[in-house]
């Protein structure tokens, strides 16, 4: 069993990090439904507070694709893990093209912390902020660990937590990292935006500063799959 | 507006880069707005309505309400439905500011296409205003028979355009009777995606309807099932107190009724609802036709008993029972000599101020009050919402008076549809109501006219004598500005 800091080594800290705070700041996955929350009651504890549920949701869909992932990464013939991936990625990438409003119905604006868990849950998977952080997760490169294994046949979708070749706790501990720094970086810069847009710009930035990067993303997820496919 | 940089390879519509300018977060950003240029009005062809069917459809017009354009005053586009009869009356965008809500945002989309039901044939058009504002055209009907199929739903009225979708009201079922309700169009390719309500309980009929979104609230109003109201106002059920008389309070999640407000059986036809726009407040103001005690006309006002400003914030009032509702306004019947009457009013010999159409400015400051049978049209101060102060009055038309334009003669019809500018400083009216309504209270025939007031800071109307829009042979309704008016849009940030 390597030592912790063997198994964090060349971890993509930067990579999850960035990933965080771009979840952090766009307006559909949280904030503007925390500061809303907040003008609607003219309170900024408000505001904060509605944050703290908005995470968990989306960690949890992060930990939920990941899972599902590692899972299937697991289970599929190894030979057809890259192409299973690939298709996936470039699947969802292709429905975010041609519908790009396409969503969960939600209707209520008096919601519960558990009510926004949810909310937040469902508004992440559905805008496949997971399946963004699983290329990354598994192109986190084993070789700087000491094992004896080989790994050379795994697809990247299977490294990431239940591969053979990448022992079990290790592959948790990497998972319990990377989520908590995505995490991080998130709550960071989703605070600093709702709280700078509450006290500050006001809700009249939305009107030039929310851009449409529906089709950044989209392009983003079949060029992933592309190099899934051909790595 | 750009579209997105990579807008070409979006097949389904790649939506804009930036959200579309007219969406405002606010009510104040968007009572900012730059002024209108256009204006959208529907007409109706009354001898279509008659069967008559080699007459013209009617249309959508467009209206120059640039007062710096040479055409300043006159319309200057014109689109006409594919059939003769339809009898257009309310309509909408397919999107608006409450695009920009938090929970369901999709800002890209555009305020771009009108959706104008025939309130007659329950057929619903769908209109592009690109890429020339002035001259839309027809790009889809939704055919009577998919609306019955898909949502039960037949003569559709009021269009809001709602954070997921665009919501539409019915007064009633194909077959001409009830309950009337609300159903759903997919805001991009405007299918019928079925009726809105869970449990109705015992609601059945239907006109108008809006929300409080930052309540989670719905309310719906009652005029008649189509059987009642389609061959013009029944006498007998109207004495009887038939027609609508009720407020319904829904719960916009759950899609069940919590609550009806009664009016009282006298208080017959409660008609157009207009909320606050400010979400953080749970009121609005609700016009009522006529009484059945002395033919006076009502505005009353519904509230959230915890409405943080003149309700009781600390109140924790039991669901089913968190609203409240109460006249405010009442506008007396004018005693007329029975030779001058239409004979529907000879035995009353009183002209009633049939309150047919109210409008709330963005700021929810002024309320303007149609009196479609003795031609007032009256501006309120309604900072208090419960103690309005009458600040301004101007007579045009009218059962008796047909009180005069500037730039006409008498007229006849009264106000009816009113329509109030983003920045509140400019409303227009509109005179006919309802082709077999028309003809029983103007049974000379409505000739069509629309007319705007300018509407200063210190509460007066005043006439423009340059705009007056005389209609031949047809009537005008329900008028919609460019970008959007106090009526079209609704804001989830105070």
């Amino acid at each position: 069993m390597p030592d912790l800091a063997a198994i964090l080594a060349d971890g993509p800290w930067v990579t999850l990090g960035l990933l965080g705070a771009w979840h952090g700041v766009n307006p559909g996955m949280g904030w503007l439904f925390a500061v809303a929350l907040g003008l609607q009651r003219r309170s900024r504890r408000v505001v904060v507070s509605a944050l703290v549920p908005i995470a968990v949701g989306h960690e949890l869909s992060l930990v939920a694709t990941t899972a599902i992932g590692a899972v299937l990464g697991a289970a599929i013939d190894p030979r057809y893990v890259h192409p299973v991936a690939a298709a996936v990625l470039v699947a969802f990438g292709v429905i975010k093209f041609v519908r790009p409003r396409l969503h969960p119905r939600w209707t209520s604006f008096r919601v519960s912390h558990i009510d926004l868990v949810w909310w937040s849950f469902l508004m992440a998977s559905a805008h496949g902020a997971g399946l963004m952080v699983l290329p990354v997760l598994a192109g986190w490169s084993p070789t700087s660990l000491d094992l004896a294994a080989p790994h050379d046949h795994a697809g990247p979708v299977a490294l990431v937590l239940g591969d053979a070749s990448l022992p079990t706790t290790v592959a948790i501990v990497r998972g319990v990292a990377a989520v908590s720094l995505h995490t991080l970086a998130m709550v960071l810069a989703m605070t600093t935006v709702a709280v700078l847009v509450y006290e500050r710009l006001g809700v009249q930035v939305l009107r030039r500063a929310w851009v449409n990067v529906d089709q950044l993303w989209a392009i983003a997820l079949v060029a992933t799959g592309m190099v899934t496919f051909f790595t | 507006m750009a579209t997105t940089p990579f807008g070409i390879f979006g097949a389904g519509g790649a939506g804009t880069w930036q959200p579309d300018p007219t969406f405002y977060p606010s009510p104040r950003l968007a009572a900012s707005a730059p002024r209108e240029e256009l204006a959208y009005i529907v007409t109706l062809n009354p001898d279509a309505i008659g069967g008559d069917r080699a007459a013209r459809p009617d249309a959508l017009v467009v209206a120059d309400v640039n007062p710096s354009s040479p055409t300043y005053g006159s319309l200057v586009g014109r689109v006409e439905m594919p059939n003769a009869g339809d009898e257009l009356h309310h309509f909408g965008w397919n999107a608006c500011s409450s695009a920009l809500c938090p929970y369901a945002p999709h800002p890209h989309v555009e305020r771009r296409y009108l959706v104008v039901p025939g309130l007659r044939s329950s057929r619903i058009h769908i209109l592009d205003t690109k890429p020339d504002p002035a001259h839309p055209r027809l790009v889809k009907v939704i055919e009577a028979d998919e609306l019955a199929r898909r949502a039960g739903y037949s003569r559709p009225h009021t269009v809001h355009c709602g954070p997921d979708g665009v919501y539409l009201s019915a007064l009633g079922a194909p077959d001409g009777e009830g309950p009337g309700g609300i159903f759903l169009l997919d805001h991009e390719r405007f299918d019928v995606l079925g009726r809105w309500e869970i449990d109705r309980g015992e609601q059945h009929l239907a006109y108008d309807f809006t929300w409080h979104l930052g309540w989670d609230t719905v309310l719906t109003s009652e005029w008649g099932t189509p059987s009642m109201v389609e061959a013009g106002v029944n006498p007998e059920l109207l004495l009887a107190g038939k027609y609508g008389h009720q407020l319904h309070v829904w719960d916009l999640r759950k899609r069940r009724k919590v609550q009806s407000l009664d009016l009282g059986a006298e208080q017959q036809m409660v008609l157009e609802l207009r909320p606050s726009h400010d979400p953080t407040r749970a009121f609005g103001f609700v016009g009522v036709v006529t009484s059945l005690k002395d033919l006076s006309a009502s505005v009353w006002a519904w509230y959230r008993l915890d409405d943080p400003i003149f309700g009781d914030a600390s109140a924790r009032p039991r669901p089913g029972e968190e609203w409240a509702i109460r006249k405010v306004i009442e506008i007396p019947a004018e005693p007329a000599d029975p030779d001058t009457l239409p004979p529907a009013l000879k035995p009353f010999g009183a002209v009633p101020p049939l309150v047919t159409d109210i409008n709330l400015s963005l700021d929810d400051q002024s309320l303007y009050v149609s009196c479609w049978g003795t031609g007032d049209f009256k501006r309120y101060d309604v900072s208090d919402p419960f103690h309005p102060k009458l600040t301004g009055n101007v007579r045009l038309g009218g059962i008796t008076s047909h009180g005069a334009h500037p730039a006409s003669g008498p007229l006849n019809g009264g106000p009816q549809m009113v329509e109030v500018s983003r920045d509140g400083k400019r409303v227009y009216v509109s005179n006919s109501l309802y082709a077999s309504w028309d003809a029983q209270f103007y049974p000379e025939g409505v000739r069509g006219w629309v007319a705007k007031f300018d509407a200063p800071e210190d509460g007066s109307l005043h006439l423009d004598p340059r705009f007056f829009l005389e209609f031949d042979g047809e009537r005008p309704h329900q008028i919609r500005l460019q970008g959007g008016d106090a009526s079209s849009d609704t804001f989830c940030y105070p």
